[in-house]
């Protein structure tokens, strides 16, 4: 009964952290920034420096990647930095343990882990989505899941009480984008461009018009993701949605230079974005 | 088979239910991919929908495949080889004469088709012996469409002549370096591709495999294998084979004869997988030893570790040298309609050695791994009964690689 009690406090505590801090951005009137990291990357025991310094910077919610050998939809930066994470000897229980010390330390921030849906399997849904709701994880995106596949990670998160957050693409017809936000949890992650994970030059004009068109089906906050690396992006991104999310860039970041000092290397780049995250318009 | 009549090469599954509307054979199968590829899938099936149902579109397949191809395909009584044995008649299906000299042009047409009526010219595939690059890379050329080639640079190296081949067809053949630098990952890279350029661009997928509805419209256009074949040995033998023998990577030479034979309890199926070192070393024996999971967009046996991380397959052969298999072999070792057997490198070359010198027939590697597998057991079988072995390719390519292992140097 009181772990019963226990398990529902945790799960509550779980989806509610996501919320309460993207209302907290927003009521500094700014968009939240969501980075990205794999977990062990550079090396092994270097997550939990990098998550602090990223969160005392400036990071809202931290995306940590649980690396896979073969990540369809990553580009070649994070491919590259899962690939150094697997040979670092990282494994989804090491993820689990990382998220372990990274609340050890005194860090609250909503953790979300990224990452495809044969580790999630193999560890089996239910005792992957316990394990991670008991570490301190708040939500889940599986990049080779689309919600078409996602019912029974769904039904395992929501006992759990992680939040499954949808990816949603340019090419998303109507009727997904429903079925999607139906019964998502946390967040609306929409792709901002056509392709893999990695840093652009440019945003699609398009995306703009996706995250409307998400509004139309959701009140969760909308995250912008893929070729996010400026502070000329996350503007624009504060135009129309409530989150820019920031991953290869961050590992360029992290991997280029001494490794000991990578973490102050991206705590230092979220910092640089945050010129960019005052809202234009206040959304909803 | 009549190869010319009516609609011959209509799919024999088509009042099948497998796979169901969502793309799954049992639990196998299904559309496990990035989002962005969702429509694409879905707009892929309602084409092929409705291409199924026009006979306009099966008598244009069906035109090719008779007079670019060559189809119908030979049979041929192995009676050397049967002798050799000194167990049952063998017969082989001789895959090996298409034009490209293997099965996979069959796919390919009936692919760059359905890419026709999509409006899509650019075209994208991935490759492991390079056969089906070949045959991509041929049919572009004959139908006016760009053609891209994914293909790991280890598989580059020892396929070679098919790299070249590729090349003065037109295509591009793009290297990939990252993961075993094989065919699994030579699959990554185009899925990743297709990603990013869906919208004007058509994914070949070259076997069984991949997100719905690839593994059912591939068994589908390479059903006239196993159309053609049911009857031929009916003509020649007067009667059903026993069992119908094909090697297995991801598997869709098996599937295209399997499907036609599906039906006739009597007639054991057998997948031959490649088990490269040995079973206890590097192999690619992924119904043998692999566990259900999820790869290239589908849920099938898989090989893996403790952590739901893909094991690098090793093969002799560079088709069979992929960690996965197609939705449906998976279903069909489960129901125990099919039966699934290995052969190691070593056998194989035995295989190659044997049908070569016996049969005057140098067969790819591929489907000398079903030789090799044939010429421990074919022995056991009683001598009235009827063995179908399926050749899904010939052995040129394969040289190079066979010289090496036999420590020859050919350059």
């Amino acid at each position: 009964m009181l772990a019963d009690l226990e398990k529902e406090l945790i799960s509550h505590m779980a989806t509610d952290r996501i919320r309460a801090a993207f209302e907290n951005a927003k009521s500094e009137g700014r968009i939240a920034l969501v980075p990205y990291v794999t977990v062990g990357f550079p090396e092994l025991g270097f997550t939990t420096d990098i998550v602090k310094s990223l969160v005392d910077e400036g990071a809202d919610v931290v995306e940590l990647g649980v690396p896979f050998s073969d990540p369809l939809g990553d580009g070649p930066t994070i491919q590259a930095s899962g690939h150094r994470a697997l040979q670092n000897g990282v494994t989804p229980d090491f993820c689990m343990e990382a998220v372990r010390d990274i609340r050890a330390a005194g860090i609250g921030v909503p953790i979300v882990f990224m990452g495809y849906y044969n580790t999630i399997l193999k560890m089996g849904i239910d005792e992957y989505c316990t394990t991670a709701v008991a570490a301190g994880v708040d939500g889940l995106i599986a990049a080779d899941l689309p919600a078409a596949e996602a019912g029974p990670l769904q039904d395992a998160c929501d006992k759990a009480g992680l939040a499954l957050i949808p990816l949603i693409a340019l090419t998303s017809t109507d009727d997904s984008i429903e079925h999607a936000c139906k019964r998502a949890g946390g967040f609306i992650y929409c792709i901002s461009v056509l392709g893999v994970t990695g840093a652009r030059a440019t945003m699609s004009s398009r995306v703009e018009g996706l995250a409307n068109k998400v509004r139309n089906f959701t009140d969760l906050p909308v995250a912008i993701g893929f070729g996010i690396s400026t502070p000329e992006h996350v503007a624009e991104v504060a135009e129309f949605a409530d989150a820019a999310v920031v991953g290869s860039a961050l590992i360029n970041t992290l991997a280029d230079g001494d490794p000991e000092l990578a973490a102050e290397r991206g705590g230092a780049y979220i910092k640089s974005l945050t010129p960019g995250t005052p809202r234009k318009v206040v959304a909803n | 088979m009549t190869s010319t009549s009516g609609n011959a090469n209509r799919p024999v599954h088509e009042s099948e239910s497998l796979p169901n509307e969502f793309g799954r054979f049992g639990p196998y199968g299904g559309k496990f991919v990035p989002e962005t590829l969702m429509a694409a899938l879905t707009e892929l099936e309602e084409a092929f929908d409705e291409a199924r149902q026009d006979d306009s579109f099966w008598a244009e397949f069906e035109e090719l495949l008779t007079h670019y191809v060559g189809r119908p395909s030979a049979m041929y009584h192995a009676k050397n080889m049967s002798e050799k044995l000194g167990g049952p008649q063998i017969y082989i299906k001789r895959e090996d004469l298409n034009h490209t000299g293997a099965h996979k042009i069959n796919n390919a047409i009936g692919q760059a088709l359905l890419a026709k009526r999509l409006g899509k010219k650019r075209i994208i595939a991935e490759t492991g012996a390079g056969m089906h690059g070949v045959a991509t890379a041929t049919v572009c050329a004959q139908m006016g469409l760009e053609c891209i080639v994914y293909m790991g640079d280890t598989d580059i190296a020892r396929q070679s002549p098919n790299v070249y081949r590729m090349r003065e067809l037109g295509a591009k053949v793009e290297p990939v370096t990252s993961g075993s630098r094989t065919l699994k990952d030579a699959t990554n890279e185009a899925i990743r591709d297709w990603v990013s350029n869906v919208e004007d661009t058509h994914y070949i997928i070259g076997s069984v495999v991949g997100p719905h509805p690839y593994p059912k419209l591939v068994r589908d256009f390479q059903a006239v294998i196993g159309a053609e074949a049911r009857q031929q040995v009916i003509d020649m033998a007067g009667r059903l084979p026993d069992y119908v023998v094909a090697c297995v990577g991801g598997g869709s030479n098996a599937m295209g004869i399997f499907s036609g034979f599906m039906k006739d309890e009597s007639v054991g199926l057998i997948g031959v997988e490649a088990s490269g070192e040995g079973l206890d070393k590097r192999h690619a024996a992924t119904m043998t030893k692999g566990r259900p999971g999820v790869l290239h967009g589908s849920m099938s046996y898989l090989l893996q570790d403790d952590h739901g991380q893909v094991i690098e397959a090793h093969s002799i052969s560079a088709g069979l040298d992929y960690p996965g298999v197609g939705p449906e072999h998976s279903y069909l070792k489960d129901t125990e309609r099919a039966t699934y057997v290995s052969a190691t490198d070593d056998d194989a070359l035995a295989g190659f050695r044997f049908l070569s010198r016996n049969e005057g027939i140098i067969p790819a590697l591929e489907p000398s791994h079903a030789i090799g597998y044939m010429m421990k057991w074919v022995p056991t079988l009683p001598k009235d009964q009827i063995v179908l072995l399926l050749l899904s390719g010939r052995g040129d390519k394969d040289l190079e690689s066979v010289a090496r292992a036999s420590g020859v140097d050919l350059s």
